[in-house]
């Protein structure tokens, strides 16, 4: 394999790799305060960037998107309030049903507003064919937004969760509800924040990589299924070892590619998520003793 | 006693009288036709111009008083592009609405699940569907308008031909349609002399494909590209190839017929070469055209209509509704009479072409109905 092959598969999973790691952080950060798995987080994705896509004809590019991002949380955190808050103490399976129930919902919903072609965002530099060259391999500057920003929402969110009070109440209600609950915290509204986060830094990703991937009514599925299979690579819960578990699962999926022929790229996440199920159920780098105290 | 009596014969005197009413009207008045289309789903492309283009079409043949006073009763049903809802869809059709004929579906992998069984059903089916093999063999009851892949094939080799192109790459969608294709163009590549140094299918909901283009980028053998697909991914495959530096030649199949793609490709979309039925290029075609009339006609009606470009997608469900259409106004609503009728018409002229049906063709396109065109400042123009 020459440099610039190597170099052009590594830049190809890292995008898909990064891309995955975000909605598996979304996952995660429910998953933490919920106990469950939101499975309309890849409608989040999609919500994002087709709001900003709509908002972006008739405002510029970057209000556009913050607007979107701020309308998707309000989303997340409206399901929330409607669909869960209420509920007491629900079971495992019920609250899977129901956001199954509603990432087919909020499908329907966006099939009749922006209908069932395709749409995308401008490119952030240049266009279509720009591209640049950095080790040895052509891409395109998109490619690096996408990184980037991928890359400072990871960091915001672990130095979030690290060093202030908010983030801290959050993990707080994850570690032991009834303790949090007892310290004062209103375990409720961190659920209903948790959502906002999730469904934030979800529309934040659907806006950069809608250039690339485009944005159709029917994207998040197949977003959630790659962003689920990264969160139980990574060991669900843990937002940190979503994003190497990501980066893996996106080179190994590029890296395939010189192998095997192209169809079988999905086989292949989906081969490592029933192999991890079997072998490491509670990830790579999870740990047994955690995964016990949990209820699911 | 008597008045319950009274009432009971009432009762069922008038219910007797509805269910006799009610079929008798259903058979004198309307001919219900049905339309399996993947409105949504990843073949949307398709059945969404298709259905609202046999809706409308059916809206004004009812509205100039039906054919031969009889109104058209339309039950569009959207498949996604589901085969296995395009089976259920049609065992209700033909089992429970008894529907004289069955328009659709969009894509070709549905039309091979339903072929037998509108076969068995003896109903008549007019596929939207691309692929040659719903008419080869020919199926009694089985018809399609879109023109076959093998033309499309042929029609891309003549120009590789004529640039003397050897090697080439094929990449094709996983989809129905993108099978085959890829198999036509293994096939017929040796007749021309080309051959196929690498060949790859991808999932019909890739959203990138910046890798396996590296791959065949880093085959220095390779001088054109061949892309065989529906979906979006035609798209993401011209932006993958250009941002990767390639200056290859790229072609693709007549589904890039339309103009989302080549606003979803932008820039990467410029000098794309591909086959397809004269409707994009209605405005400058010549005006000793046979079709040109027809297609400014659908393409003025469609475009005034809908918020939406027309595109020889939706044409495929103009052609079907039409050519329906106009075998029962020839030989009146009865099934065996308008197959007859389809089977045996000539000179039609539909967006696709001009249709010559026979007992062994049930396609009735040749091989010029195809125009290579190609994309240039953001549109469409003839190559």
């Amino acid at each position: 394999m020459t440099a610039e092959l190597f170099s052009q598969y590594l830049f190809a999973g890292i995008t898909y790799g990064i891309i995955y790691a975000i909605v598996a952080i979304g996952f995660n950060i429910i998953y933490n305060t919920t106990g469950i798995i939101n499975f309309a987080q890849g409608e989040f994705v999609m919500l994002g960037g087709m709001i900003a896509i709509s908002l972006n004809t008739i405002i510029p590019l970057v209000p556009a998107i913050a607007l979107a991002v701020v309308i998707t949380m309000i989303i997340g955190a409206l399901i929330e309030i409607i669909f869960i808050r209420w509920l007491d103490n629900p079971s495992v399976l019920r609250m899977i049903i129901i956001t199954i129930g509603l990432s087919i919902l909020i499908r329907e919903v966006a099939l009749h507003i922006w209908g069932e072609g395709v749409r995308s965002l401008p490119y952030f530099n240049g266009n279509e064919i720009s591209s640049i060259k950095i080790l040895e391999a052509q891409i395109s500057p998109q490619v690096l937004w996408v990184i980037g920003i991928c890359g400072i929402m990871v960091t915001l969110l672990s130095i979030f969760f690290r060093f202030t009070s908010l983030g801290l109440d959050m993990r707080a209600c994850s570690a032991n509800r009834l303790a949090a609950t007892l310290c004062g915290i209103n375990a409720r509204n961190m659920v209903t924040f948790s959502f906002m986060l999730s469904a934030g830094i979800g529309a934040l990703a659907g806006c950069v990589m809608s250039p690339i991937t485009y944005t159709q009514y029917d994207c998040g599925t197949g977003l959630a299924i790659k962003g689920f299979t990264v969160a139980v690579l990574g060991g669900l819960g843990n937002s940190m070892a979503a994003v190497a578990a990501g980066l893996l699962l996106g080179i190994i999926e590029a890296f395939s590619i010189g192998v095997v022929p192209l169809a079988f790229q999905d086989a292949i996440s989906i081969s490592i998520l029933l192999i991890i199920l079997f072998v490491r159920p509670n990830g790579l780098f999870g740990c047994n003793e955690t995964a016990n105290l949990k209820e699911f | 006693m008597k008045r319950f009596f009274t009432s009971t014969m009432l009762a069922i005197g008038a219910l007797c009288m509805m269910l006799s009413s009610v079929p008798a009207q259903a058979s004198s008045d309307t001919i219900k036709v049905g339309a399996i289309l993947a409105v949504t789903g990843g073949a949307s492309f398709l059945g969404g111009p298709e259905s609202r283009t046999i809706q409308m079409q059916v809206d004004k043949i009812n509205a100039a008083g039906g054919i031969h006073g009889k109104k058209i009763d339309l039950i569009i049903k959207d498949s996604g592009a589901n085969p296995e809802k395009a089976i259920s869809f049609t065992k209700q059709l033909i089992e429970e609405e008894h529907v004289f004929a069955i328009l659709g579906p969009s894509t070709s992998g549905e039309t091979m699940k339903i072929k037998n069984i509108c076969e068995q059903g003896k109903t008549i089916l007019i596929s939207c569907g691309a692929a040659e093999v719903i008419v080869n063999p020919v199926a009694k009851y089985v018809f399609k308008t879109p023109q076959k892949d093998s033309f499309a094939v042929k029609k891309i080799y003549n120009d590789m031909n004529e640039k003397d192109i050897r090697k080439i790459a094929v990449l094709a969608g996983n989809t129905g349609f993108g099978k085959a294709g890829k198999k036509q163009l293994l096939t017929i590549a040796p007749e021309f002399g080309i051959e196929v140094v690498a060949a790859e299918v991808y999932d019909k909901k890739a959203t990138d494909l910046s890798a396996v283009v590296a791959k065949l980028m880093a085959n220095k053998d390779i001088q054109a590209v061949v892309n065989w697909s529906i979906v979006p991914a035609q798209a993401i495959v011209a932006k993958n190839i250009r941002q990767a530096g390639w200056d290859v030649p790229l072609y693709q199949s007549h589904g890039f017929g339309n103009i989302k793609y080549v606003e979803a490709a932008g820039a990467a979309a410029e000098g794309i070469i591909f086959p397809a039925g004269r409707l994009l290029v209605a405005d400058v075609l010549p005006d000793s055209n046979v079709q040109k009339k027809i297609l400014l006609q659908y393409k003025h009606d469609y475009e005034n209509k809908f918020d939406d470009t027309a595109s020889t997608f939706g044409g495929h469900g103009y052609d079907a509704i039409m050519i329906l259409a106009k075998a029962v106004e020839e030989v009146g609503a009865d099934k065996e009479k308008v197959r007859d009728a389809i089977e045996n018409m000539k000179n039609f002229i539909g967006t696709g072409g001009v249709f010559n049906f026979s007992a062994t063709d049930h396609n009735g396109l040749d091989i010029d109905s195809f125009a290579m065109m190609t994309v240039k400042d953001g549109k469409f123009v003839l190559y």
